[in-house]
């Protein structure tokens, strides 16, 4: 079948054929090991589609994507069949002798481009119409500023006045680190999962207004039909409508940094009734504060809330440091504040700075280190980078013994 | 074709001493010798890009991080895009174009001998650039090959050392290009038309204008970035009156058409190949040559589909859209014209024509992924997900590197006078076709199921397909090594070659040169009929 090379070379004729037997074995080493992996039942997920859609748009599109693929396997079929036909009957081995006069045709060259072109004419009228209404961001019922951070993402409601951060709840015990293994067994979640969702009513409109505070991210969560970059300095927006309650999982999809594969998106989106339960309960949660907001009392976890003026204790704002400090600093000053020299993250526990001069460590949380992976933590509030400070000041081996105060980062920041 | 010049090129035989040693190589103004160098620098660079891109499928083995920390993962990303565009395929393709287009065309060397030597040498430093980059305060860049701000603005010093090996490189290329361009418009033999071109020269043509109009649009972008980050200007800073989408505009300006420069050069040597173990002339000549031209021209205004999700108005993403449609008719009608030259034909089965085979099939699977990513919205959702990894891997490894080590079997009778062992050639292209399925072919599946890109570590539903994928890549690369082991033996021990090895081929250097080419050819100039 094949034209036999007459080299003479029986030496690496030997070797080929030993070689050849060698991959063979190894070939079906490796078959063997991947009919392995794809029956392990316990993992199988294998997900080879793109997720079930939950709003129209995505319907849309997940039906578009059906549509162009089908006409490219028929296309492929019917391209491919002539390659292999012309592979099994045109050999020169089985006689074939060649037809040198056949190398130009006007009509089939002017077939052949006309033809994909209708094809493609008939591929952009459904996309275009998609299009179209996915741009139609008009008449929403309820509008979502999203902010994106290195790494995280901020959502604020504002005809609500709520506003809250949304970062990563996978503990970093189950990430593991190169050399040290994940010391919590993983769930179903893992790397998806956040500590505040984006909660958004059923059937009613949600337009996205994003943008970024620092480097470009993406708002991607695919059963939306919603893939937007947040760009610094510019707001763009998107939207969509949930047709059914559920949880609904996305990840950033623009690089961003050290963290980018670690700041997960998740959508909740509840009946009205149940949504509006969740707006009374954000709004003392998560009320934005200003200047003459009135003193709203704390709730257990939301020590967060500032009360102008007031003089919290060592013990409150340790507590509240905590989750703080595991949400914003862990991930690179680890939880037991040892710093990772590998990432060059330096050492809390005994560091001059943190039990230092209070002014200094404010200073570095505001600002960060410039050139390191160190960033500005100002977008945190007050309180909380109040928390977090007298967090590690008193923590591990660090004992000051000292608060940091809401007004200390306050005048600070000045 | 028919000359009158002698087969054997006589006039070279007197003239065939060269220096020795390393100034031969550092000072050598020879197309022959540069070639060699370009390729084997190639050849260095895809070992690297190689290495690092094993770094990745390493950490993406399973959930977890293992190996590499998340910022060592982006450095390996990044780099691993950098160096095989930059540093592996392009200098790949300037090899081939300098060993062949002064033989194809009947020229005794390149227009400009010395400026060649030149723009060869500049990829060294610029290499060292790159790969020391590592090793500098930060690590190396993190950004992703394309380099958008604010991210890359963040860099350390290896911002500004990448930012200074893309200078070089595109130097490089400009003069490269230049080269080229002058060479075939200028020193083509008597009888050489354009129309009689050996498709390979047209492609590197078309190229080389594309290099020309893009590289300093490249070099223009870099340099914003550098003054962004030392000089206190604010091109793409909001916060000063930039705007961070302009960088990816201008990038992709230069970015689209840098996809074809990659893929045209691959075109031209599948359309060397398939006729020759087809024993037919090429279907279509004059439209491949249209249609080569149709894909550059189309290539500058389908920039836009690279950025959709950046919120373009409607009637933005409708014109990029419709635009980069459009390029799957010049295409088809490239596949359609090498199945037509294999109809009627007489086929055999050698090494390079199973490359080119695979090419054809598994770059026609990246086209259709290609149009898949074309249509809007079907993109929002796939955009910067693992399908588009896919994608363009069936594009750059099934298409370009494909075709160039199709290439490297086809010619190296030609440049080294040696045969390799067919049976090894055989081997390492069912080894490549199967480790490169293996290995990408599942990543449509988790770019459909929602898996981003550059993401060193990842949910629990993805695991299966990684772990396919990895494993896949290992046996791809150790099939490299197998790659290496069969050139080398040829080189050592492999039987002579014959002055036409493939009778079916027919450009100048199997009909009018021996096996090995001299140092010197085409001294006389052929004159052709």
């Amino acid at each position: 079948m094949i034209n036999k090379h007459k080299n003479g070379w029986a030496r690496a004729g030997r070797i080929a054929k030993r070689t050849l037997a060698v991959a063979e074995l190894a070939m079906s080493k490796l078959f063997l090991l991947v009919i392995g992996a794809l029956s392990l039942p316990a993992l199988a997920a294998y997900d080879v589609d793109i997720p079930p859609p939950a709003t129209a748009i995505a319907s849309e599109i997940y039906n578009l994507h059906y549509y162009i693929l089908i006409v490219c396997v028929v296309i492929f079929v019917a391209v491919f069949g002539a390659m292999f036909y012309s592979i099994f009957k045109f050999r020169k081995s089985q006689g074939a002798k060649p037809d040198v006069n056949f190398h130009e045709s006007t009509l089939i060259e002017i077939i052949w481009t006309v033809i994909p072109f209708i094809i493609l004419i008939a591929m952009a009228i459904p996309a275009t119409s998609t299009i179209l209404a996915m741009k139609d961001s008009s008449n929403p019922d309820l509008t979502i500023k999203v902010v994106g951070y290195q790494w995280g993402w901020q959502y604020e409601y504002q005809q609500d006045g709520v506003s809250f951060y949304s970062s990563l709840a996978t503990p970093w015990a189950q990430v593991g680190q190169p050399g040290v293994p994940a010391t919590e067994a993983r769930g179903p979640n893992y790397l998806l999962e956040v500590d505040n969702p984006m909660v958004v009513p059923v059937g009613k409109k949600v337009r996205l207004l994003i943008t970024s505070n620092d480097v470009l991210h993406g708002w991607y969560v695919p059963a939306l039909g919603v893939n937007q970059y947040g760009i610094p300095g510019f707001i763009k927006d998107s939207w969509f409508k949930v047709e059914k309650a559920g949880t609904y999982k996305g990840q950033c999809s623009q690089i961003c940094g050290k963290l980018h594969g670690f700041m997960p998106i998740t959508v909740v989106a509840k009946s009205p009734a149940d949504y509006d339960a969740w707006v009374k309960e954000a709004k003392t949660k998560f009320a934005i504060p200003t200047a003459d907001s009135p003193a709203v009392a704390p709730v257990a976890v939301a020590t967060l809330v500032d009360e102008p003026g007031k003089k919290w204790t060592l013990d409150e704002l340790k507590k509240a440091g905590e989750s703080i400090y595991s949400a914003n600093c862990a991930a690179c000053h680890q939880a037991d504040g040892k710093g990772n020299p590998a990432m060059k993250a330096k050492a809390l526990d005994g560091s001059p700075i943190v039990t230092g001069p209070k002014a200094g460590q404010i200073a570095i949380l505001l600002k960060g280190r410039p050139n390191t992976q160190m960033g500005g933590f100002d977008r945190l509030s007050d309180v909380e980078l109040a928390a977090v400070a007298t967090y590690s000041r008193n923590s591990w081996g660090n004992k000051v013994g000292d608060t940091v105060q809401p007004a200390d980062i306050k005048s600070a920041r000045k | 074709m028919s000359a009158t010049t002698h087969p054997a090129d006589h006039a070279a035989d007197h003239h065939d001493h060269k220096p020795y040693g390393l100034s031969r190589w550092l000072f050598t103004t020879n197309h022959k010798d540069i070639g060699t160098m370009y390729l084997l620098f190639g050849l260095l660079m895809a070992i690297v890009g190689g290495f690092l891109s094993l770094g990745i499928r390493a950490e993406l083995f399973m959930p977890g991080l293992q190996i590499l920390q998340p910022e060592t993962f982006n450095s390996f990303m990044t780099l691993h895009g950098l160096i095989m565009v930059f540093g592996a395929v392009m200098p790949v393709f300037v090899g081939f174009a300098n060993w062949l287009i002064p033989m194809q065309i009947g020229a005794a060397d390149m227009a400009f001998p010395r400026m060649n030597n030149w723009s060869f040498w500049l990829l060294p430093p610029a290499a060292i650039l790159l790969a020391g980059s590592f090793f500098v305060e930060g690590g190396a860049i993190q950004s992703g090959w394309t380099l958008y701000p604010p991210l890359f603005t963040q860099s350390g010093i290896s911002g500004d050392m990448t930012i200074l090996a893309v200078h070089i490189l595109g130097a490089s290329s400009i003069m490269g290009s230049i080269n080229i361009v002058t060479t075939v418009l200028n020193l083509r033999a008597p009888g050489m038309t354009l129309m009689k071109l050996p498709l390979f020269v047209w492609t590197w043509l078309i190229t080389a204008y594309l290099l020309i109009a893009v590289m300093p649009v490249l070099a223009g972008a870099v340099t914003m970035l550098l003054t962004d980050r030392h000089f206190g200007t604010s091109f793409f800073n909001a916060a000063g009156g930039g705007d961070p989408t302009m960088f990816m505009h201008i990038f992709w300006f230069f970015g689209h058409p840098e996809v074809y420069i990659i893929i045209l050069p691959a075109f031209g040597i599948v359309s060397q190949i398939i006729p020759a173990f087809s024993r037919k002339p090429l279907f279509g000549y004059a439209s491949m040559v249209y249609a080569t031209s149709s894909i550059a021209i189309l290539s500058f205004i389908v920039w836009g589909h690279h950025m959709f999700t950046v919120g373009m108005p409607a009637a933005g993403q409708l014109f990029f859209m419709y635009a980069t449609m459009l390029i799957a008719v010049p295409t088809g009608v490239k596949v359609f014209n090498w199945i037509a030259t294999m109809w009627r034909g007489s086929l055999t089965f050698e090494t390079p024509m199973l490359w080119a085979l695979g090419f054809l099939f598994m770059f026609t699977m990246g086209g259709f992924t290609g149009l898949v990513l074309a249509i809007t919205p079907v993109d929002i959702t796939l955009h910067n997900s693992y399908y588009v990894v896919a994608h363009f891997h069936y594009t750059m490894v099934a298409g370009a590197s494909f075709a160039i080590f199709g290439g490297v079997y086809f010619w190296w009778p030609k440049w080294t006078g040696k045969m390799y062992n067919e049976s090894f050639g055989k081997l390492h292209f069912w080894w490549t076709t199967i480790g490169f399925n293996l290995t990408f072919f599942p990543q449509h599946f988790l770019g459909l199921a929602g898996m981003p890109r550059r993401i060193p570590d990842y949910a629990l539903q993805f695991a299966e397909w990684n772990m396919i994928s990895s494993i896949g890549a290992f046996f791809l690369a150790a099939g490299q090594i197998f790659f290496m082991i069969t050139l080398w033996l040829s080189y050592k021990s492999g039987a002579p070659a014959k002055d036409r090895q493939w009778e079916g081929a027919d450009s100048l250097e199997w009909t009018h040169l021996p096996s090995p080419v001299p140092y010197h050819t085409f001294e006389t100039v052929p004159v052709l009929k």
